[in-house]
């Protein structure tokens, strides 16, 4: 294995600003581990390996020419396949878009490229978002580089399993309900959802509108916050974007790493936690409550009693959006069309009807459905009007837990990473690993998960979600950084050295 | 508790513009019944005088300048299109055979 591959996308911006190595080098080196590891693992849909390397080229110009655009123009970086990519195909996990090639590219993905970072490629995905195992892609499962056996949560499961199998220093991945953080806890990886609209949607293929937040996928909180400043901030072409400017994060996580946590309160959300959750999954997390106690924060138990309905009301808010979202996918202006067999001369409807049954895989029927009964006239106030009303309580749930708290912690996940096939054709029970992380989209507040150790039954990553007042990114970032550097030093070194090598996989 | 027929499916993926034959029909019903049936708990929850929340932003009214800025190509616009014709998207007909 390259040393370059192991570093993190901090130490490689480094290297780089001192002229140890070079961006095709690392962006090579990269390339080499997909090649010899994601037949096993699975992580890209789709790899650019011409693209990289050209971009990569043209970073070590512009550093030769004393002129890097950013700290880390030259470090690579692997792209959820949700966001739209000129010149790259965008599949969203989905036949109906196999093969489609925006011409456009996502806010997010014109970040990265004004700041110099070369896209490897496309990661793997639930379809359209909807999932928690990437067992929902059209194009096959993702697997957990811990246990290939194993799932690496979802939607974003592509993007945290690059990242944990040194595929990529750096992910993008989208959060919904859950979809970069759980990914992040099943994975010993690091993953941020940040305040919704503080990062630009537009580009982002949309699952549910009112809930959906682009955020990064890597390694180290560090890294994280890197990243986070090159894709955060008010975008034009986004209406929900918001115009305030993204807090100091790096300067959060230099301050996090301290190890001292003296005078923050640290609020342990009863709801989120005991029956339904993991022995190892407790033992890992009340680790995690106890370290910091001993960093000196000040822990206190909040209650908030509506969380216990917030995974119903998000399987309402959700699936309404997502029918209506999904709408346009109707077989006339890109992506597949079908013709209906056996009928002469179809009419436009005959083609949508016959396209969307063969392009849409089972969980977004599921969900499409869902929605069309929630929206229905008769069912509208009853469970779409509900569950708004719900998300209002959700909320002032959140605002009396943060008049007692800086920040909220709990599981990410209430289990570590189940075995591929356990739970595909149970919906409910794929729904509950969100359980802890859907609050937080409800509401729009930002939220951190961390490695937080391994379940002592299993041997398998366990996460630790922090949460902070809306625009309080930082805080996030804050606590997360001295989360890390405190388990860390418990450990010796980080969680991910502690991963299968997967040389000789492949 | 709610229930959701298997004629009721059939109905929704109607509207939803779906094809879904007898056999996903089968495997569908029964699992939305379930989801429902758990979604259902939120019923009351909220009293009337809660208002509801449609984003989590309450950002109304969101304008720019009325200038002209850069947008796709024709060519662009068209290139992921099943079929096009004269700078057009080409679609099966529109009308049924009563209209």
């Amino acid at each position: 294995m390259s040393d370059l591959i192991r570093k993190t996308a901090a130490q490689l911006a480094d290297a780089l600003a001192a002229g140890e190595t070079t961006s095709v080098e690392i962006t090579q080196a990269h390339l080499d581990r997909i090649g010899q590891v994601d037949g096993a693992v699975h992580a890209f849909l789709h790899v650019d390996a011409e693209g990289a390397l050209a971009q990569a080229a043209e970073s070590d110009a512009r550093r030769a020419a004393g002129g890097p655009s950013s700290a880390l123009d030259g470090v690579p970086i692997a792209v959820k396949d949700v966001l739209a990519t000129e010149g790259l195909p965008t599949t969203c996990g989905s036949k109906i878009l196999e093969g489609w090639v925006p011409p456009y590219d996502a806010t997010v993905v014109r970040r990265l490229r004004d700041a110099g970072m070369p896209i490897l490629g496309k990661t793997n995905m639930d379809e359209f978002a909807m999932g928690s195992s990437t067992e929902h892609s059209a194009y096959g499962p993702t697997h957990n580089p811990w246990d290939l056996d194993r799932i690496p949560g979802g939607s974003g499961g592509g993007s945290a399993a690059a990242v944990a199998a040194f595929e990529a220093p750096l992910a993008l991945g989208t959060d919904t309900g859950g979809s970069i953080r759980q990914p992040g806890a099943v994975t010993g990886t690091v993953g941020v959802k940040p305040t919704y609209g503080s990062v630009s949607r537009y580009g982002l293929v949309a699952l549910a509108n009112s809930l959906d937040q682009v955020g990064p996928v890597t390694r180290t909180v560090m890294d994280a916050a890197l990243l986070h400043e090159v894709i955060g901030g008010h975008d034009p072409r986004d209406s929900t974007s918001i115009t305030q400017s993204v807090p100091d994060l790096t300067d959060a996580v230099r301050r996090g790493a301290t190890g001292d946590l003296t005078g923050v309160r640290v609020g342990v959300v009863k709801e989120l936690g005991g029956e339904g959750y993991q022995d190892g999954v407790q033992a890992r997390f009340q680790e995690a409550v106890d370290l910091m106690v001993g960093a000196g924060a000040e822990v206190v138990e909040v209650s908030c009693p509506t969380f216990v309905h917030a995974l119903a009301t998000y399987y309402l808010i959700l699936p309404a959006e997502a029918s209506s979202n999904l709408a346009k996918f109707d077989a006339m202006r890109y992506g597949l069309r079908v013709l209906p067999e056996g009928v002469q001369s179809p009419s436009a409807e005959d083609v949508m009807r016959a396209t969307r049954d063969a392009g849409f895989g089972d969980e977004v029927k599921r969900r499409i459905i869902l929605g069309t009964y929630a929206l229905s006239s008769g069912y509208y106030d009853a469970y779409y009007g509900q569950a708004q009303k719900v998300r209002t309580l959700i909320s002032r749930d959140f605002d009396a837990a943060f008049e007692k708290a800086d920040v909220l912690i709990s599981p990410t996940a209430p289990t570590t990473a189940f075995k591929l096939g356990e739970k595909l054709d149970d919906p409910i029970a794929m729904y509950l690993n969100d359980l802890a992380t859907i609050p937080a989209n409800l509401s729009g507040v930002p939220g951190i998960s961390v490695p937080g150790g391994l379940a002592d039954e299993d041997g398998l990553p366990v996460g630790v979600q922090i949460l902070a007042p809306t625009m309080a990114d930082d805080r996030v970032y804050r606590v997360g950084a001295a989360l890390e550097t405190l388990l860390a030093d418990q450990w010796g070194g980080p969680l991910l050295d502690r991963a299968p090598s997967l040389n000789g996989a492949s | 508790m709610p229930e959701i027929s298997r004629d009721e499916v059939a109905h929704l993926a109607d509207l939803a513009r779906i094809d879904l034959d007898d056999a996903e029909l089968d495997h569908l019903a029964p699992q939305l019944s379930v989801i429902l049936e758990s979604v259902a708990s939120i019923s009351g929850v909220a009293g009337d005088d809660v208002p509801p929340t449609s984003h989590p932003m309450p950002l109304t009214n969101v304008f720019r300048e009325d200038v002209v800025t850069p947008s796709l190509t024709a060519e662009q616009a068209l290139s992921g299109a099943p079929a096009s014709d004269q700078q057009r998207f080409m679609v099966p007909r529109i009308l049924g055979d009563e209209q």
